[in-house]
C-alpha cells in the first residue's frame, strides 16, 4: 500500500448535478464583506466624533448637501444594470454604451467631489488637520472617493476592451462580478450621505 | 448513489518523475515564482518557523532581564521594544502565516482541487504577507531614520493611544509598526478571500459541504472571520497614519478626540484575532485526534455549529479587554456574559474531543502526544478565561501577569501545541519522508515541562500582583523565586524548540521514507503522493462520505452507507 496511490473516484454514478457556486463571485462578496468592516470603522467614528470639535468651522457653516453628484452615482447603478443585460442578451454595441455612460456618471462625482473638496479647503479654510470635523470628514468621504476612483479604473479596463472589440456574451459573468463592485461603492454612498450630510448637518 | 466505491489502480504512472537537478539559482527562481499552493504552504511555514526564532529570542532576553530583581541586562527602552516585538512578531509573523500555511497546503488537497481559487493572488498575498515582516524588523535599522542608532517600535503590540501621538512617540519606530500591519493585513485578507473562494467553488464532486474535512470547515469559518476582524485594524492603522502624518485629530484629546475609541477599535480587532489563531488549531486537533484513537470524529455537525458559533459570538466580546477602564454596569455586564457564552461552543468542542478519544485504540505518536497535551491545556486557558471573564475578578488582575499566563496557555499550550501536532502529522506528505519520533518525544516532555514550569507559575506571579510591561523589579517584592523558576522553563522551551529545528532538518534528509499514507488517515490529501505533484490528483477525485480513504479501504463497510 506505500507505493500505490489510491484516488477515490466514483464509477457507474448517474451523473448527478454538480454546480459548485462561481469563484469570482464568491471572492467579490468575500472582499465586499471586508471593505465593509472597514466603512463600518470609520463611520462609526465619524457618528461618535458628531459636534465633539472643540472648534470650528462646524458642519452646518461649510457644507452644502451634493444632491447633483448623488443623483449622477446613484443613477450609474441602473445604468451599469442595464449594461450587465445588454450583455446577457448578446447586444454587444448597447452594452458599450451604457457602460460608457456608466464611466461618465462616476466620474462626474468625482469631479463634483473635487469641486466640493476645493471649495472647502481655499475658500472656507477646512483642511484634514483643521479639527475633528475635518479629519473624519475628508477620512470618511476620501475613503469612499478612493473605492470610486478603483472601480472606475476598473470600468475603464472594461471600456478598453469593449472599444477594442474583445467584449463577448461569454464574459457576462466576470463583468457581473465586477458590477457588483460598483453596485457596492454606490450603496456605501448612500450610508456615508445620509452620515455626513443628513445626520452630521 | 452508487453501490460501489473502487480506487483506478495502474491506470496511470502516478510515480513523480525524478527530480531533474537545478542549479541553485534555478530553486530559488522556482521558489520565488512560485503560484502551487503547496510550494507558497511551505514558504509560509517556514517564514513563520523562522519568525518563531526571532521572536522566541526576544521572549529569552525578556526572561533573562526578569529572572533576578534588579537586573540590568536589558535597558528599559529595548526592553520595552523587546515586548512589543514580541507580542507583534508572534501573532503577525509567526501565528497567522502558519495558520495560513497549513490552509493553503491542505485545503485544496482535503477537497479533491488542483490549486487554490486564485494561485497568482495567493502568491500576491504571501509576498505582501512577507514584506510586512521584513518592514517591521527594517524599523531596528530604519526606526528613526537611519540616522543614528535604529529604534524598534515600543509602544506595546496594542499601542494603546496617545503614546502612538506624534508627541510621545517620535522617530519613524511605530510608523513601520503601522505601516507593516497593514501591508502585512492586506496580504491577509487575500488570503482569507482565497481560501473561502476555494472551499466554496473548487470542492471536487460529492464534497458537499457536510463532507468536507473538519480541517476545511475551522478554515472556511476562520478565513470568514478574518474578513471582519483584520479590515478594522486596516481602518484603525489608516486613522493612526493620518493623524501622525496629515495632522489628523481621531486620536486626540486636546483637539475633542478620544484615546478610548483606539482601545475598542482594537480589541474589535484584537479579540476575534485569538479566536482567528485558535480556530486552526481546533482544526490540527480534529484531523490528528480522531485518526490516531482509530475513530471517527465524535459528533461532526455539533462541531460545525460550535466552531461557527464561535466565529459569530467572537465579535460581541472585545471590550471584556476593557473592564477597567470604567464602563457603565450595563457594558460591564454584557461582555461578561458574552464572554462567558463563549464557553458553551467551546466546552462542546472539548467534550466532543474527549468522546472520541474514549473507548479508541490510542496510538501515541508526537502528533497525539501535542494534541492530547492541546486539549488538556486549552481546557484550563479556557477556565482562566471564564474567571477573566468576571469584571470584578479583571479589575483586581487586569495588567498583571495572571492575565499574560491566561493568553499565553492559550497561544502557546493550545495554539503552539496543536501547531506542533500538524507539523509531525503533514511532515511526511510534504516532504516523503517522517519527523524523527524519538527526538519528536524530546521534543515534546520537553516543551511540556517547559511550559508548565513557566505559565503555571507565572498564574502565581500574577496573583501576588506583578504587573506586565515592567522591566524590573525591588528584591522585597516575594516574587524571586518564582521569576527565576518562569525564567527557567522559558529555557527549556528554547531548547525543545531547538531540538524542534534540529529534528526538522535531520529528517528533510535522512528521515523514514514515509509512503502516501504513514498515518493509515481517511482524507483525501493521504490519497495524493507525497510529495503531491504539482497538480495534486491525475484524475479528478469523488467522495461519497466524510471519510473517501476510508470507504477505499474499507469496501465491506463504507462509511455513505451510515450518513
Amino acid at each position: 500500500m506505500s507505493t500505490t496511490t489510491l484516488i477515490p473516484n466514483t464509477v457507474s454514478v448517474p451523473e448527478q448535478p454538480w454546480n459548485p457556486p462561481s469563484r469570482g463571485r464568491v471572492a467579490m462578496y468575500c472582499l465586499i464583506v471586508g471593505e465593509s468592516a472597514i466603512f463600518i470603522i470609520f463611520v462609526v467614528a465619524y457618528i461618535y466624533y458628531i459636534g465633539r470639535s472643540l472648534y470650528g468651522p462646524t458642519p452646518k457653516q461649510v457644507l452644502e448637501v451634493p444632491i447633483f453628484n448623488s443623483i449622477c452615482l446613484l443613477s450609474s447603478s441602473l445604468t451599469i444594470w442595464f449594461a450587465e443585460r445588454s450583455l446577457e442578451r448578446n447586444k454587444i454595441k448597447l452594452f458599450g454604451a451604457w457602460w460608457a455612460l456608466t464611466l461618465t456618471l462616476g466620474a462626474i462625482f468625482l469631479v463634483g467631489t473635487g469641486i466640493e473638496w476645493h471649495k472647502l479647503i481655499y475658500e472656507k479654510g477646512l483642511t484634514i488637520s483643521t479639527n475633528l470635523f475635518g479629519t473624519t470628514f475628508y477620512s470618511l468621504v476620501g475613503l469612499h472617493a478612493t473605492h470610486v476612483i478603483f472601480g472606475l479604473i476598473g470600468l475603464s479596463v472594461v471600456l478598453a476592451f469593449a472599444l477594442a472589440g474583445k467584449i463577448r456574451e461569454e464574459h457576462s459573468e466576470r463583468i457581473q462580478v465586477l458590477s457588483l463592485y460598483w453596485h457596492f461603492v454606490d450603496a456605501v454612498w448612500v450610508v456615508v450621505f445620509t452620515v455626513v450630510y443628513i445626520l452630521g448637518r | 448513489m452508487a453501490d460501489r466505491t473502487f480506487p483506478i489502480e495502474g491506470t496511470l504512472d502516478l510515480t513523480p518523475p525524478r527530480a531533474r537537478e537545478h542549479t541553485w539559482l534555478e530553486t530559488v527562481h522556482e521558489w520565488v515564482t512560485t503560484v502551487d499552493h503547496k510550494k507558497l504552504g511551505i514558504l509560509y511555514v517556514v517564514y513563520a518557523l523562522f519568525f518563531l526564532l526571532v521572536g522566541g529570542a526576544e521572549a529569552l532576553a525578556i526572561r533573562v532581564q526578569l529572572a533576578r530583581p534588579d537586573n540590568t541586562f536589558l535597558s528599559p527602552e529595548v526592553y520595552n521594544r523587546f515586548f512589543t516585538m514580541h507580542g507583534t512578531t508572534m501573532v503577525f509573523l509567526v501565528g497567522m502565516p502558519m495558520i495560513f500555511g497549513f490552509a493553503n497546503y491542505l485545503v485544496p488537497l482535503m477537497i479533491g482541487a488542483r490549486d487554490m481559487a486564485f494561485p497568482r493572488l495567493n502568491a500576491f498575498s504571501f509576498w505582501m504577507t512577507a514584506f510586512g515582516g521584513l518592514m517591521l524588523y527594517y524599523s531596528f535599522l530604519g526606526g528613526s531614520g537611519l540616522y543614528g542608532v535604529g529604534n524598534a517600535p515600543d509602544v506595546g503590540w496594542f499601542a494603546y493611544a496617545p503614546l502612538t501621538a506624534r508627541a510621545f512617540s517620535p522617530g519613524n519606530a511605530t510608523d513601520y509598526w503601522a505601516l507593516a500591519l497593514i501591508v502585512s493585513g492586506i496580504g491577509t485578507i487575500g488570503t482569507a478571500i482565497n481560501i473561502v473562494a476555494t472551499t466554496l467553488a473548487m470542492r471536487c464532486r460529492g464534497m458537499t459541504l457536510l463532507r468536507m474535512p473538519l480541517f476545511v470547515w475551522l478554515n472556511l469559518a476562520v478565513s470568514g472571520l478574518t474578513l471582519v476582524t483584520i479590515t478594522p485594524l486596516t481602518a484603525a492603522q489608516i486613522m493612526l497614519l493620518i493623524d501622525r502624518y496629515l495632522g489628523g485629530h481621531f486620536f486626540d484629546t486636546q483637539a475633542g478626540g478620544s484615546a478610548v475609541i483606539w482601545i475598542h477599535f482594537f480589541w474589535i480587532f484584537g479579540h476575534p484575532e485569538v479566536y482567528v489563531l485558535v480556530l486552526p488549531a481546533f482544526a490540527i486537533a480534529n484531523e490528528v485526534i480522531p485518526v490516531f484513537s482509530r475513530k471517527a470524529i465524535f459528533g461532526y455537525p455539533a462541531m460545525v455549529a460550535a466552531s461557527v458559533g464561535i466565529v459569530f459570538i467572537s465579535m460581541g466580546v472585545w471590550a471584556h479587554h476593557m473592564f477597567t477602564i470604567g464602563m457603565t454596569s450595563v457594558s460591564n455586564a454584557f461582555f461578561t456574559l458574552s464572554t462567558m457564552l463563549i464557553a458553551i461552543p467551546t466546552g462542546i468542542k472539548i467534550f466532543n474531543w474527549l468522546a472520541t478519544m474514549w473507548g479508541g485504540k490510542i496510538r501515541f505518536a508526537t502528533p497525539m502526544l501535542f494534541a492530547t497535551a492541546f486539549v488538556f491545556q486549552f481546557l484550563i486557558a479556557g477556565l482562566t478565561g471564564i474567571m477573566l471573564s468576571v469584571a470584578p475578578f479583571d479589575w483586581q488582575l487586569h495588567n498583571s501577569y495572571f492575565v499574560i499566563a491566561h493568553f499565553h496557555y492559550v497561544l502557546v499550550g493550545a495554539i503552539l501545541f496543536a501547531i506542533f501536532s500538524g507539523l509531525y502529522y503533514w511532515f511526511p506528505k510534504a516532504t516523503g519522508r517522517m519527523l524523527n519520533e524519538t527526538l519528536g518525544k524530546w521534543n515534546f516532555w520537553l516543551f511540556v515541562i517547559g511550559f508548565h514550569l513557566t505559565f503555571d507559575t507565572m498564574h502565581f506571579v500574577g496573583l501576588l500582583g506583578m504587573p506586565r510591561s515592567i522591566y524590573t523589579y525591588e528584591p522585597d517584592r516575594g516574587w524571586n523565586h518564582l521569576n527565576m523558576i518562569v525564567s527557567i522553563g522559558a529555557f527549556i522551551q528554547g531548547i525543545s524548540i531547538l531540538i524542534f529545528a534540529a529534528n526538522l532538518v535531520w529528517s528533510l534528509y535522512r528521515g523514514k521514507v514515509a509512503g502516501n499514507d504513514p498515518w493509515d488517515a481517511w482524507t483525501l490529501e493521504w490519497a495524493a503522493a507525497s510529495p503531491p505533484p504539482v497538480y495534486n490528483f491525475p484524475i479528478d477525485p469523488a467522495v461519497q462520505s466524510r471519510r473517501p480513504l476510508w470507504d477505499l479501504k474499507h469496501p465491506e463497510d463504507p462509511d455513505w452507507k451510515y450518513e
